[in-house]
């Protein structure tokens, strides 16, 4: 087994094809895509696939050291060209093919009209475990 | 023997451990292994006396842990031989528990982990899933914890305030995991009141019998949040209403009013209405006046300006918020709710999207969006 981790972006992705702010859908829209959303945990929870998902809050800030007795440099909130991570879902699958074919699946999860988002999700490799036995 | 019951014990077992010598963090340890001893294996074979089955593992287990620590022998001498006898059997030292737990010297997240172990009963493991935090995490948490009241004397009187704020932290908890920390919260504080016989712990045990109460109305059954004025009062829990009332009626008798007192009342005043409609604005508006006066807490001045809202109008209400700084959380949400009472759609969802992006948790970001797409969509047909 192998994990992966799919990120999701507010924005820095390239723009997905259904690209409708969440607050122009419909309620129903809103509701069916939720739903989407957690059948879809639930299913790899169901396939013993999941491992963890979470969601940021798009509020956040850069800190960087400034020197010793310096108080922290800070930058921020990120200015509207900064890439902006949303949220992240890890999973632990068999292959790269089935990440893959899972990312595909959550990136067509609905949105405005109904329609699949097609949205943009980033596809990281955990680095693995070293093997007991290497030789 | 179910789990609550053995856990109804754990700390009179703690109490009793350390009037026969034991220090604090020796006697909770060992009566935490004795319970997870008890877990194991009563179900196959329950004890006749639960309660002295407890106290005479745990003082194994803590005999055995003081033999084993070489380096403190000096300790072995004093606890060595037969438990004294006496006044430890009749003596009640959970209240002690609950002031050293809640010490002020403690950091909330220390104090609410150690309170949930030592008063509670819960294992580590338990409080770990509960805050969904690693359980070696939750476990230093504790033993640092332990180590931060080890100079603490047992009989000790504490402040009740301090208490009453970590039992409430549990309560905002809510529940995640295995533990339903919101029931855990109302038990713990059952059992203060019951050992106490002040007037702020009954307000607290009403306002959290009644907040309790609309819990099965809280969420819909997409896990989505359900809005006070929009839940299903046929789903709230009489039973915890007329406890919760009866339990604030008699502390208002007292006539030494607290914030718990009037945040009970403000809640006992929503659970009596069955509408949105019907319910007493103008009295919710008076006891909210009571609270900033008793509290000066920019919170209680946010929800005041909601109720003034309800009360004398929605401009009323924005003239309430006007003084508000816009920097408190849920401050643009109640702009955005007042601007949609007084017909203004576009402002309103304007500041419900606005809301969303600095909601603290999901099911709000998820509300707050949801309201913004409905006028969204109700401005463009």
């Amino acid at each position: 087994m192998a994990k992966y981790l799919l990120l999701k972006h507010y924005r820095g992705a390239p723009a997905s094809v259904n690209d409708v702010p969440m607050d122009q859908w419909t309620p129903k829209e809103l509701s069916a895509h939720m739903q989407y959303m957690r059948d879809f945990a639930a299913r790899l929870e169901g396939t013993g696939e999941f491992v963890d998902s979470q969601a940021l809050s798009p509020k956040g800030t850069f800190v960087r050291y400034d020197g010793e007795g310096r108080p922290p440099v800070t930058d921020g909130p990120f200015a509207e060209t900064k890439d902006l991570i949303a949220g992240w879902m890890v999973i632990d699958v068999e292959t790269y093919e089935r990440a893959l074919e899972l990312a595909d699946e959550l990136s067509a999860a609905p949105g405005a009209g109904g329609k699949p988002i097609h949205e943009w999700l980033e596809v990281r490799p955990f680095y693995a475990e070293q093997p007991t036995a290497t030789e | 023997m179910n789990e609550s019951l053995l856990r109804e014990l754990v700390p009179a077992v703690i109490g009793v451990l350390v009037r026969r010598g034991a220090d604090f963090a020796a006697a909770e340890d060992a009566v935490q292994d004795a319970l997870v001893e008890a877990v194991r294996g009563w179900p196959d074979d329950p004890p006749q006396d639960p309660k002295g089955w407890l106290v005479t593992v745990a003082w194994r287990k803590f005999l055995d842990a003081t033999r084993a620590d070489t380096s403190r022998r000096h300790r072995e001498v004093r606890v060595e031989g037969e438990p004294m006898p006496g006044p430890s059997q009749m003596a009640d030292d959970t209240l002690q528990l609950y002031f050293l737990c809640a010490h002020p010297s403690l950091t909330p997240a220390s104090a609410v982990a150690l309170t949930l172990r030592a008063v509670g009963g819960l294992t580590t493991p338990q409080i770990a899933q509960a805050y969904l935090v690693p359980e070696a995490t939750m476990a230093q948490r504790i033993s640092r914890a332990k180590r931060t009241v080890s100079g603490v004397r047992f009989n000790q009187p504490g402040d009740v305030a301090t208490v009453l704020r970590v039992l409430y932290l549990v309560f905002n908890e809510g529940y995640s995991g295995d533990v339903d920390l919101a029931g855990e919260a109302i038990r713990l504080t059952r059992r203060l009141a019951a050992k106490t016989n002040h007037e702020e712990v009954a307000g607290l045990l009403a306002l959290m019998l009644l907040h309790h109460a609309r819990r099965p109305a809280r969420t819909g059954p997409d896990g989505r949040l359900v809005p006070l004025a929009e839940q299903d009062r046929n789903l709230w829990n009489t039973r915890l209403i007329a406890e919760g009332v009866d339990v604030l009626q008699t502390a208002l008798t007292r006539d030494r009013l607290g914030e718990f007192q009037t945040q009970a009342a403000i809640a006992a005043l929503h659970a009596d209405a069955r509408t949105t409609e019907e319910t007493d604005w103008v009295q919710i508006v008076e006891w909210y006046d009571e609270l900033v006066r008793l509290t000066d807490s920019p919170v209680a001045r946010l929800n005041r300006a909601v109720a003034v809202g309800e009360a004398d109008g929605p401009r009323a209400g924005l003239a309430a918020l006007a003084g508000l700084d816009p920097a408190l959380p849920r401050h643009t949400a109640v702009a955005a709710y007042l601007h949609e009472r007084d017909d203004d759609p576009v402002t309103a969802a304007r500041l419900y999207t606005e809301a969303a992006r600095s909601a603290p948790s999901l099911p709000e970001r998820d509300h707050l969006t949801r309201q913004a797409a409905r006028l969204n969509a109700r401005l463009r047909s």
